[in-house]
């Protein structure tokens, strides 16, 4: 039986420290693809206190580049985890009242089985041969999570951008473990534009000549193209707005402009910065398997979303931003539609935001005001049958 | 202290009513009907400021105008559709009536009387655009777009062929049983599809 406490204790800087677990799965498990993968280890983080009838755990399902890692500290770290601003004690996702788990997802670098990992039949990291995933194959693998775990039904799943997809595909895929749902600056389908602002960046990891096929580990990693696929990334994830307030046309290190080819900007240097950074932390080849897996989302699939929805048991939570123009407004309100089409109890909020898709990792404020009541609600309808 | 009209509201309305709000406004109607009246409810409302408020009252809302969403919805899929002092801010009355007598069995429409006594006085004495508690706005800063009476609203359901099962009118917080265009600052209409 796993400790479903929090694993916890308080450093000396008064700084709740916490761990990642680890648990694999020997068997093999079927990808949508229809390819086989195994075993599965997965990297998971939890914050709070499971209670007694298993009632109050809430999955957080990270974004693109996340981790396990979502709140508090790791032993010695400066920065805690990345949405330590929405979960802790009072806030948003409230660990006195929830207990959470945050798992990494499959095909990440993070500590779960990816293109990373080491194949235990070759005994060499798998490359390219990781075969392709899926959103779905995500979540199925997050639900082997749950059931080592021994949580039948979720209180709810919550996530932004990939994590909102995520959120989406529980409802669907099991919809009988989850009382609800926050899906935020998500969609239902990748578009035309959505995908070919991932084909550049994958193209610019291909293009790098250290990527040799997917085959540098152990050699010269292909920084170049992983830090500008980064780079192209990093603008979508920003808006008009965000980065006009940041740096308009500030020039970095400098009193005029150069008129020549070197940075002139502060923008130039804030993209590269960024994109060298990413480097450090991410696999390149993770970076392709995982814009893959988005590329690949679309839950109708051809059919129309107001059929696929009708077996949704759990409410929803739809949040948006008004500036995020790589998932815009538009694409929730689509799903918010065809949820209630199929009378499913959905709510919705469009955030007022300039920070454009990153708006889910910076608004916590007018976030929690949503969040938190929204968890109350459920509780109290769903899990504590009172209409009060 | 329950407001007069949102009591008058969760009256008519049958318990375990399916009921939509359009402009829920901070959710106190949607919120009332779900504890007394043990109602289904859900509101659209377009200020994020009362959505915030909605989502503290635990009512489930959705963000948006209030004629953007009727195609989703199959004819009678709603018990009641509640349109309390929202009517007179929408451009298309035509469309957002019919649509909404569509989809509920019965529709509640709560509209404020622009020619009661005190606008009417305010009107002839004064030649001021009137500013009563029914209509608190100035001319400048009115979100309301349409200026109508009851009598007018009374007349308009019978030129649609609306059936009105019920009226209540209001001045202050009381009932107004007699002429009601003159006293009545404001009332609650029961339509069904004629």
């Amino acid at each position: 039986m796993p400790n479903q406490g929090c694993r916890k204790r308080l450093s000396v800087s008064n700084k709740t420290v916490v761990q990642t677990q680890y648990v694999t799965f020997s068997d093999d498990i079927t990808l949508k693809s229809g390819a086989r993968l195994g075993p599965v280890t997965v990297a998971y983080e939890t914050y709070g206190q499971l209670n007694t009838e298993k009632s109050n755990a809430i999955l957080i399902l990270h974004a693109f580049t996340g981790d396990a890692h979502a709140a508090f500290y790791h032993e010695g770290a400066k920065d805690p985890g990345w949405w330590d601003a929405m979960i802790g004690p009072g806030k948003a996702f409230d660990t006195n009242k929830y207990f959470f788990i945050c798992p990494n997802v499959l095909g990440s670098c993070k500590g779960t089985t990816g293109p990373m990992s080491v194949d235990p039949k070759t005994a060499k990291p798998y490359g390219l041969t990781f075969p392709v995933i899926t959103i779905e194959d995500m979540v199925d693998v997050q639900k082997h999570l749950l059931d080592h775990l021994g949580i039948k039904k979720l209180l709810s799943c919550a996530g932004g951008s990939m994590g909102g997809m995520q959120a989406m595909t529980w409802a669907l895929r099991y919809p009988e473990m989850l009382h609800s749902s926050i899906v935020i600056a998500a969609c239902h389908r990748h578009t035309a534009q959505q995908i070919a602002f991932h084909e550049v960046g994958r193209q610019a990891v291909m293009a790098d000549p250290d990527w040799k096929g997917g085959n540098y580990y152990g050699t010269t990693v292909p920084a170049s193209g992983l830090s500008l696929a980064r780079m192209i990334g990093h603008i979508t994830y920003m808006s008009w707005m965000s980065m006009e307030q940041k740096f308009g046309r500030k020039l970095r290190d400098k009193d005029k402009l150069g008129y020549d080819l070197s940075k002139d900007f502060e923008v130039q240097s804030y993209l590269e910065y960024r994109g060298k950074s990413f480097v450090d932390r991410f696999d390149a080849n993770s970076y392709l398997y995982l814009t893959k897996a988005m590329d690949y989302f679309d839950l109708a699939e051809g059919r129309k979303l107001g059929e696929v929805f009708q077996d949704v048991k759990a409410d929803l939570l739809v949040i948006s931003f008004t500036s995020d123009w790589l998932y815009p407004s538009s694409q929730s309100q689509e799903m918010v539609r065809a949820l209630k089409a199929n009378d499913v109890d959905v709510s919705y909020v469009e955030i007022k935001s300039d920070y454009g898709h990153d708006a889910f990792l910076v608004e916590f404020e007018d976030q929690t005001r949503v969040i938190s009541n929204y968890l109350a609600k459920v509780q109290k309808e769903r899990v504590l049958g009172r209409n009060l | 202290m329950i407001r007069l009209d949102y009591e008058i509201i969760a009256d008519i309305i049958e318990p375990g009513s399916k009921v939509l709000d359009l402009g829920c406004g901070d959710g106190e109607l949607l919120s009332l009907l779900k504890q007394k009246k043990d109602c289904r409810g859900t509101g659209i409302e377009i200020s994020p400021e009362e959505i915030f408020k909605c989502m503290e009252r635990g009512v489930s809302v959705a963000q948006g105008s209030i004629d953007s969403d009727f195609d989703v919805y199959e004819d009678k899929r709603f018990d009641y559709v509640i349109l309390n002092e929202s009517l007179q801010q929408v451009l298309n009355i035509e469309k957002v009536l019919s649509e909404s007598l569509r989809i509920g069995k019965k529709v509640i429409v709560g509209i404020p009387n622009f020619c009661d006594v005190r606008a009417r006085f305010q009107l002839f004495f004064m030649g001021k655009v009137p500013v009563t508690e029914s209509l608190p706005y100035k001319w400048y800063n009115t979100p309301n777009l349409r200026f109508l009476s009851l009598k007018d609203f009374r007349d308009f359901c019978f030129e649609k062929g609306i059936n009105i099962e019920k009226a209540c009118y209001l001045s202050e917080g009381r009932k107004v049983l007699w002429c009601t265009n003159l006293f009545a600052d404001s009332g609650i209409f029961v339509l069904k599809r004629g």
